[in-house]
């Protein structure tokens, strides 16, 4: 089954995504479902809203091009990345990961590793509103180190 | 050679624009002689790359090394560290 890889500004639905994902199928076993969020606050300081800006065209395929590392690297049924940009506000979902496998250590593995890399290597970039004015959002290092382990780590499902 | 250069984020900011076509001199042959190259363009290019290190880049839409030549490059863009997900 082909990945489905969408950005988008509109929200989605996670449960109605997953729902495809399994539709008619009979050889998936583990489902994991990432949803990833707006927050409220950063390091105790109130967030007004998010920008989420991205590079077009570079976004997607990016995307694409970890998630057929992910195909590669363990025995997935299914999979599904959509994330939104423009202006969000707390409470608002950024991120959507869908992985399906026959075993649940497999779908969560593939999607800690989408995750991990959709942080560090998709060309998509946050500005905070605070109530002090507008920041764009620095890099964390401990994502970087995240996204690196993986290239260190040999492939578990091998 | 004409190039099309896309800048993103804070550096999109500084610079001014989103976009803009070049023609850097043949000396230009990396992405890092690019970045000194732009720097030299005025102020606002200055601050956009005064610190090129913290600068990443992509050629045709995939992720480069500051020494990677930008000989044949159609669109090449330049960005902080990403921070998605």
């Amino acid at each position: 089954m082909p990945a489905t890889i969408r950005l988008q500004s509109a929200d989605f639905d996670a449960g109605a995504e997953a729902a495809l994902l399994t539709c008619g199928r009979t050889d998936i076993g583990a489902v994991v479902t990432f949803i990833g969020i707006c927050r409220g606050s950063e390091a105790g300081a109130p967030v007004a809203a998010m920008i989420l800006e991205h590079y077009p065209g570079m976004a997607e395929a990016e995307i694409a091009r970890h998630v057929e590392t992910a195909e590669a690297r363990w025995p997935l049924l299914g999979v599904t990345v959509i994330h939104r940009y423009g202006r969000l506000v707390p409470g608002d979902n950024i991120v959507l990961v869908i992985t399906a496998a026959s075993h649940r250590h497999d779908a969560f593995a593939a999607a800690e590793f989408l995750m991990d890399y959709l942080k560090t290597r998709a060309p998509f970039w946050k500005k905070e509103e605070r109530t002090d004015g507008a920041a764009w959002v620095d890099a964390k290092l401990t994502d970087e180190i995240a996204a690196d382990l993986w290239a260190q780590v040999p492939p578990a499902a091998e | 050679m004409s190039v099309k250069l896309l800048y993103f984020a804070w550096v999109r900011e500084r610079v001014g624009k989103g976009e803009e076509v070049v023609e850097p001199p043949a000396t230009v042959a990396t992405v890092a002689d690019l970045m000194t190259w732009l720097a030299g363009r005025g102020e606002e290019y200055a601050f956009a790359f005064e610190n090129p290190k913290v600068i990443r880049a992509a050629i045709n839409r995939a992720h480069v090394k500051a020494s990677t030549p930008i000989a044949g490059a159609n669109e090449i863009a330049f960005f902080p560290p990403m921070t998605g997900g």
